[in-house]
């Protein structure tokens, strides 16, 4: 692992993980209140938790600038948080607040911030695809040297955007570097009820795309190999893909009676949580002890918190302007 | 003024296009290598080269998508889509994406593509090739549709998109292309909110967009011959669409009879219909009529397909039925 990092000094590695823990655990603890939120009718329409998939969005994070682009899904809320997008501004969006990323007019399935180019939860399946090989076609064509970040599900990989999307990026190598995201379920469709070839790293290996599977319960390993794609992608302009093998604890969204996976399955995921296990890590290496991790706890609640409390306190966006944004005239 | 087709005057607004603004760029299938199916791109591949005149593999949804991504990024892409009837398989893209960014994200996301695909029948294409499908994509809020009928808007429509800072998307009806018409070329972008006025009369109002203007045009030519002075309007853009010019005409001539290729059950003709009941219905001497195509998947031989699309008689008759 020491390897993997160029840091030199120990204490900066140490706040490297420190800040990577923190950044897991805000989105699990954001998401987790906005689920007891939901609960109450505060927040209405799908909520899909990325509970279980942080170290994917976290670790993938860190290496890309405030010049590359991202584009997600409707389960984007970690892609969001770890991209830096206020904490506020995410939870006034899911109460559908003027103040939210979106002014309300997005929800929990379409948070944009354009400065920090978050091009957006997008939720029709594979939909993302062909938007982020345009962004990266306009940055090639402007000879600007950025990466297109764009994270999708194992579903998505069954639609034909998917397969469009890596033939044009690698017929004319644009940098995207695609995340898939394989947690193993499309909604309620076990990835062996929609793939007949269910290595879904070999499938971009068709279009030329250099691909491979990388532990997406690890963040570290997520980080690594995505700092090298990356690199590579925004050196030689081709696109490469990492299919992170994860998995989400929630049902699909918070209306998923989860009829088709047992119990004894998700526990067995469990144990591989991805924050237990970084915290395990840290510790046996001594970089982490418990007034760290107390004080990152209460750091990340009282975040959550303040959010919750800024989303309650927030207005409504006027009627007078339900029709405004439709088009700039 | 200098004489051309509809397909140079198309090329001639590209071709200026791509001539001062580095951020443009054309693709789409085979606008390059092959010229344009219907040879609207012809020649652009050795003036601009390959990077500015991009055949794209066969993937609507991915290449309208990828425009879309493009315009988000600071290109002001003009993608070809063959025509509206694989625009289908886009549709998605259209709907869901270019439609929705900029509202979806709070006014945030601007998205400038320009998307031009040819559409309409009478060509002997059968049923999957002879679709008018405008209506569909007019009801969409967040694009805009544009329907030029003359030469001169088939260039300044373009040129005027281009500088829309949302997605515009053009239907170029197939049979035009051959046209010819007057365009001065020193001209540049040209109104894109307005119907036209193509023929001013009294007693009747023809609206029409796409190639039936010609017809309505030919229809109004024989009226006159039997002393009916019909008023022909040319929508040009079907969203957002220039009611007041439609109800002043309907005002003035107290009847309308709206044409258009499109089917009857749900085509952009009812819109019309109902914005003039809705707003005109006082002034009516007799019920708005339409002549549209005919409910059946386009036909190949020639005389069904002749008989399944509008023409300058069934509008003639219309006329004469109605008017009082
Ligand atoms: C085109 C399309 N079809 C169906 C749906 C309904 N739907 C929403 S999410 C989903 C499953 C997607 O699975 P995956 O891509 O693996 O992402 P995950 O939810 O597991 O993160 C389905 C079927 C949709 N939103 N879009
Ligand atoms: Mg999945």
């Amino acid at each position: 692992m020491t390897a993997r990092t160029t840091r030199s000094s120990s204490a900066a590695k140490k706040q490297h993980y420190l800040d990577l823990l923190r950044q897991m655990l805000l989105i699990r603890r954001f998401e987790e209140r906005s689920s007891d939120v939901y609960q109450v009718g505060k927040i209405r329409g799908f909520l899909h938790l990325y509970i279980g998939e942080e170290g994917v969005a976290v670790g993938a994070m860190q290496t890309l600038t405030p010049e590359d682009a991202i584009v997600s899904t409707y389960r984007e809320h970690g892609h969001a948080l770890a991209r830096g997008m206020p904490a506020n501004e995410l939870m006034a969006e899911l109460y559908g607040k003027a103040t939210g990323c979106s002014k309300g007019r997005g929800g929990s399935m379409h948070f944009f911030d354009a400065e920090r180019r978050f091009y957006g939860g997008y939720a029709i399946v594979g939909g993302g695809l062909p938007i982020a090989v345009g962004l990266a076609l306009a940055d090639k064509l402007m000879g600007r040297k950025r990466v297109t970040a764009c994270f999708f599900g194992d579903g998505a990989v069954a639609e034909g955007e998917f397969h469009e999307s890596l033939n044009l990026a690698k017929l004319w190598n644009l940098p995207v570097l695609f995340v898939c995201e394989n947690n193993l379920y499309a909604m309620g469709t076990a990835l062996a009820v929609s793939h007949s070839v269910t290595d879904l790293a070999s499938k971009a290996q068709a279009y030329g795309v250099p691909s491979q599977a990388i532990d997406g319960m690890d963040v570290l390993a997520i980080e690594a190999a995505t700092s090298e794609a990356a690199a590579r992608v925004r050196a030689s302009d081709g696109p490469e893909m990492l299919e992170m093998r994860t998995y989400r604890f929630r049902g699909h969204s918070l209306a998923d009676p989860e009829l088709y996976r047992t119990k004894e399955e998700v526990e067995r995921w469990k144990e591989h949580d991805p924050i237990p296990a970084f915290i395990q890590k840290l510790r046996d290496l001594q970089l982490l002890g418990d007034p760290d991790l107390e004080q990152i706890e209460a750091s990340v609640k009282q975040e959550v918190e303040a959010a919750v409390a800024f989303a309650e306190a927030s207005p409504w966006e006027p009627l007078e302007d339900l029709t405004k944004d439709v088009t700039a005239s | 003024m200098t004489t051309m087709t509809y397909r140079e005057a198309v090329r001639s607004a590209l071709s200026e296009a791509l001539r001062r603004d580095p951020r443009v760029f054309v693709m789409g299938e085979d606008v390059g290598r092959y010229g344009g199916a219907f040879a609207v791109s012809h020649g652009l591949l050795e003036e601009f080269g390959p990077e500015r005149i991009r055949d794209t593999p066969l993937m609507e949804s991915t290449f309208v998508g990828a425009g879309i991504g493009a315009a988000l990024n600071g290109m002001r892409p003009i993608v070809e889509i063959m025509t509206i009837n694989f625009s289908m398989l886009a549709m998605d893209q259209v709907l869901n994406n270019a439609a929705t960014l900029r509202y979806m994200s709070g006014g945030q996301l601007s998205v400038p593509v320009v998307v031009r695909m040819a559409t309409g029948g009478g060509r002997q294409m059968a049923a999957q090739h002879s679709h008018s499908l405008e209506g569909w994509y007019a009801h969409i809020p967040g694009i805009s549709v544009l329907v030029p009928a003359t030469v001169a808007d088939a260039r300044g429509m373009l040129l005027a998109a281009l500088e829309e800072p949302d997605p515009v998307f053009i239907m170029e009806h197939a049979t035009l292309y051959p046209m010819e018409g007057e365009v001065d070329e020193g001209s540049g972008a040209c109104d894109i909110r307005k119907a036209a006025v193509r023929r001013e009369g009294q007693h009747v109002s023809l609206i029409t967009y796409g190639a039936c203007l010609w017809k309505a045009l030919a229809a109004a030519e024989r009226l006159a011959e039997k002393g009916v002075e019909a008023e022909v309007i040319d929508l040009r853009v079907l969203r957002p669409l220039d009611s007041e010019t439609i109800l002043a005409s309907v005002r003035k001539t107290r009847g309308a009879v709206i044409v258009e290729e499109a089917w009857r059950t749900g085509g952009f003709a009812a819109e019309v219909s109902a914005q003039i009941m809705e707003n005109a219905f006082d002034v009516l001497d007799w019920p708005v009529q339409r002549v549209c195509g005919v409910e059946v998947p386009a036909p190949y031989a020639k005389h069904m397909e002749d008989a399944s699309l509008p023409q300058v008689e069934d509008i003639v008759e219309v006329v004469e039925a109605n008017l009082v």
